[in-house]
């Protein structure tokens, strides 16, 4: 009876070597994958069982870390003005993950990352507990209260970039959330609420929503005659017709909005004054798709991987037929831009057609407060020589002089703008979108850039919505607030 | 295995047998390891969770030593001669296994359950009613064969205690427990994995000839008449009918692969495994097809995280393979995992996933070796046994042992679709510690009669006078 009673011995030990292997297999070769699984809830045991560093604005931290000595968590995010800030914030959830900075910087600020590596090793060997290190922003205080309260129940955005340096200064979107109430672990409720808001609160519409940017885009258009030697300046007759029809179309009319005389064969200047569509539609249509897109893109448009460093929403100058390439050049058909697009291409003109990178952090700061990286501003295109910059200047001030920007008129200041009104929908069926860009001018050079967008609603009145006047009295706030705190 | 050989069985007189030391201080030292390696890790989770030595820390050293002291006093007692390694392993994974217990007992988490009860004292409360079972069995048993004259009772008994769970309500989809009003709950499973060995060994030992001799040979193989497959059918039969209404498939298989493994080892005839291993196929397959609980553990089984959020035993099983991978190759050390996160059955069913996370890969494999050298040292008491009862009960029970370790470990690690079994001594639960306790007393009492020496031959002045002188 020995030998099967050996070979069961062989077999039990089999047995036992098959569960090692597996252990192996779990242990070691698994083992990195299945600590960092998104459900395993052992990473964000670890992610808040510290205090998480803070984005700073104006040297003052805008987050913080609550102790809870909860069962699982021992600290929770929380937010000073969350509402205000949380289109730059994003959130830091203990169920939800994290977004926007919190998500993009996250390593950092549970000092993770490998720049936090030496600091790390000192806090390990010291009997410290690990720290977050902090992100410094290019945010402007001033100008984001001024943003978001001019926004009040409006729903809409705002924009504003420092055009010398690229700096994003103000960044608000309406209607916004307090992230506070959704960092916690039992915030299920708050959470589901805000997702089910047709109204999409966390969403920041000023990155991560596209608009058809309406008659701002002209200034594009403007750009691309003069780049394109169309026209040699903003003040020489355009030879259009009024009414002007769209080509390849049975004697289609681009219509103006309202009676505008002034239209026919009026320069560029007088047709960005009192924004003709028949003028932008005339020079979109003389240039073509591929020369319109090519100005679009040295803007910044139909960039799909633009990140400051939270991801931007691609803005699209389509590829289109002839009338629908008209109908692009005024900003409408398939023709769609974020508002910071917007404010790129303000800041553009008035940095003497210089494009800089737009971005949000200034630096990263270890915890033990050296900076460990800083952000150098960097030129993304130049869209206009400085001679052509100068000249819409002159015709960007012209509409906030006279035209239809002048709710925009700072005293004793240099200021450009271009208001839009976009239709929205089959046969403007949906609530038109009212925009304003606009930037202000100083002997230093431009401190600001701003664009402006207010998605009206149904009982808005169309003229009402027209830019100049839901849009452009914020864009004015939005950069008295730069120009106060830059002296 | 090679060191042991087989001990002539024919006129012991005319042999000298060399008397064979009794190992029992080797079985002390081994003992006292046994003892202070669980301290050790006790004091480790009381300073890795408050910073300081555990307050109950000086009672549960002083506990596990008296356990281990008994125990050790009546194999010293009663069984001189048995094998000295498997008392200290048992005691090593017992206490060990209390220490899990209470660092469960110590969580945050499940204390905020409003079902929270602390486990740790009532499973020292076992360990104890096990170690008296042990001295027990060492003192009623005063020899192994004895237990052959109940062959019969011991079936009637196994088939009382596995149909008894069916008339109580199930508990977590399983019916495998006998709840006794004020005296608790029992899972009678485990007992009758010790009796139907019993009972097993007794009627092969009858019928083993027959079930040997009398086949045909087909393509290599011994076939069995066809009224000799009657007592693998019936078997066959009741681990299916244990599947079916009691919805365990873990004792169901343990039951099957036990007698497989015996029926083998008394006729040695492959052919059985052969039969075995395809009845038992045809068997789970047949009952995956309709019981939905089976196939809730197999989908668990064959992707984890598919099921997350949709099938509550994906999700279970998910927690316990991160819990695993969180531990890694080092281990988080004692105290300071977070396995508590599995919820439900983490001190039970789940405790390795315990062991994987605070110790890692390195502890999770010393485990293992454990309950391997446990294992082998029965397969080595049954080498050693000189009756073909004790042969067969040894090797049933050490094969009974190594099927429900691969059939735990290898369903909590993932290798196989999970059953509801618990891990011997580890895992938290009375009737499983009392019962693993008793099978290492049998197997004890068995490795005592095999190492026992043979009677000293008187010696014979006429065999002396017939040696030859050397020159």
């Amino acid at each position: 009876m020995n030998k099967p009673v050996r070979r069961i011995a062989i077999f039990c030990g089999l047995l036992v070597l098959a569960l090692m292997i597996r252990d192996n297999w779990l242990q070691f070769v698994q083992a990195d994958e299945l600590k960092n699984n998104k459900h395993n809830l052992r990473v964000t045991i670890a992610r808040y069982s510290q205090p998480r560093g803070n984005i700073i604005v104006d040297g003052q931290a805008i987050t913080g870390s609550e102790q809870v000595n909860g069962v699982t968590y021992k600290y929770k995010r929380s937010y000073k003005d969350g509402p205000m800030w949380a289109p730059v914030t994003g959130y830091s959830s203990q169920v939800y993950g994290s977004k926007y900075l919190e998500g993009v910087e996250d390593k950092i600020l549970t000092g993770d990352d490998d720049r936090l590596f030496f600091n790390r090793t000192i806090d390990m060997i010291t009997g410290k507990g690990k720290k977050g290190g902090d992100v410094i922003t290019t945010l402007n205080a001033k100008a984001q209260e001024a943003a978001f309260k001019e926004l009040g129940d409006k729903k809409g955005a705002v924009a504003a970039i420092d055009p010398r340096t690229g700096k994003i200064l103000a960044m608000a979107s309406t209607p916004s959330y307090d992230p506070s109430t959704i960092a916690g672990a039992n915030d299920d409720a708050a959470w589901k609420k805000l997702n089910a808001d047709k109204d999409q609160p966390i969403l920041n519409r000023a990155l991560r929503q596209t608009y058809p940017p309406g008659s701002t885009f002209k200034l594009v258009t403007a750009s691309a005659a003069l780049e394109n030697g169309l026209y040699d300046s903003v003040d020489q007759s355009t030879n259009s017709p009024l009414p002007w029809n769209l080509p390849d179309t049975n004697n289609l009319p681009l219509n103006n909005e309202g009676s505008l005389p002034m239209c026919k064969n009026g320069s560029m200047r007088e047709a960005l004054r009192v924004s003709c569509n028949s003028v932008f539609g005339k020079i979109s249509a003389d240039l073509g798709n591929q020369k319109m897109m090519a100005e679009a893109e040295k803007f910044g448009f139909n960039q799909k991987d633009l990140t400051v460093p939270v991801g931007v929403a691609e803005s699209v100058y389509p590829k289109d037929n002839r009338p629908q390439n008209a109908m692009d050049g005024i900003g409408q058909a398939s023709n769609r831009a974020t508002p910071l697009q917007m404010a790129m291409v303000a800041a553009a003109i008035a940095n003497n057609g210089k494009l800089m990178q737009p971005y949000m952090v200034d630096k990263l700061r270890a915890p033990n407060l050296n900076v460990i990286d800083t952000t150098q501003p960097k030129v993304l295109n130049t869209p206009l020589t400085p001679e052509h910059a100068q000249q819409l200047q002159s015709a960007m001030e012209t509409v906030v002089k006279d035209g239809t920007g002048t709710a925009a008129q700072i005293d004793g200041v240099r200021v450009g703008g271009k208001t839009g009104t976009a239709q929205n929908g089959v046969d403007n069926s949906g609530k038109p979108y009212a925009w304003f860009v606009s930037y202000a001018m100083t002997d230093k050079g431009s401190p600001v850039a701003v664009a402006v967008v207010i998605e009206g609603d149904k009982d808005t009145a169309r003229d009402d919505v027209a830019g100049g006047k839901l849009a452009a009295p914020i864009a004015r706030s939005v950069m008295e607030a730069v120009l106060k705190t830059s002296k | 295995m090679a060191a042991i050989s087989p001990l002539p069985n024919t006129t012991p007189t005319a042999i000298i047998t060399v008397g064979q030391p009794s190992r029992r201080n080797t079985e002390l030292i081994l003992l006292a390891f046994a003892v202070v390696i669980p301290c050790f890790a006790y004091a480790n989770v009381g300073l890795a969770l408050d910073g300081r030595m555990p307050s109950g820390m000086l009672g549960y050293g002083i506990g596990l030593g008296l356990l281990a002291g008994v125990g050790h006093l009546a194999v010293r007692r009663y069984a001189r001669y048995a094998d000295p390694v498997l008392l200290p392993l048992a005691t090593l994974l017992n206490g060990l296994g209390l220490v899990i217990i209470w660092r469960l007992d110590q969580s945050e988490r499940f204390r905020a359950l409003k079902t929270f009860a602390p486990a740790a004292t009532h499973q020292l409360l076992f360990s104890a009613l096990g170690i008296a079972l042990f001295v027990a069995v060492l003192v009623l048993l005063k020899d192994h064969r004895i237990l052959q004259r109940y062959t019969y009772i011991s079936m009637a008994l196994a088939l009382v205690l596995l149909i008894a769970p069916m008339f109580f309500p199930p508990v977590n989809g399983a019916r495998i427990w006998i709840n006794l009003p004020g005296l608790g709950t029992i899972q009678p499973g485990e007992f009758a994995k010790i009796i139907l060995a019993v009972f097993f060994a007794g009627y092969l030992m009858v019928k083993r000839d027959a079930l040997a001799l009398a086949s045909r040979r087909f393509m290599g193989l011994y076939l069995p008449r066809g009224r000799d497959l009657g007592p693998i059918l019936a078997v066959w039969a009741m681990s299916i009918l244990i599947l079916v209404f009691e919805t365990d498939l873990g004792t169901s298989l343990l039951f099957f692969g036990m007698f497989v493994v015996m029926l083998y080892v008394a006729t040695e005839r492959t052919s059985w495994i052969v039969f075995g291993l395809l009845m038992s196929a045809v068997g789970a397959v047949g009952v995956a097809s309709f019981e939905s609980h089976v196939q809730a553990r197999v989908t668990a089984w064959l992707d984890p995280f598919a099921g997350w959020g949709k099938s509550e035993a994906s999700e279970q099983m998910a927690k316990v393979l991160m819990t695993f991978g969180s531990g890694g190759v080092s281990g988080s050390g004692w105290g300071q995992g977070n396995s508590d996160l599995i919820g439900f059955a983490a001190n039970s069913d789940f405790i390795l996933a315990t062991v994987g996370e605070e110790l890692g890969l390195a502890g999770t494999m010393a485990f293992l070796l454990l309950y391997g050298l446990i294992v082998e040292r029965g397969v080595r008491t049954a080498l050693a046994a000189r009756d073909p009862f004790g042969k067969l009960l040894a090797v049933g029970l050490s094969g009974a042992f190594a099927i429900q370790v691969f059939v735990v470990a290898g369903g909590v690690m993932g290798l196989i679709p999970l059953t509801g079994m618990t891990m011997p001594f580890l895992a938290q639960g009375g009737s499983s510690v009392i019962a693993n306790w008793a099978l290492i007393a049998i197997l004890i009492k068995i490795s005592d009669t095999a190492r026992r020496p043979a009677p000293v031959p008187v010696n014979n002045p006429d065999a002396e006078m017939t040696q030859v002188v050397r020159p």
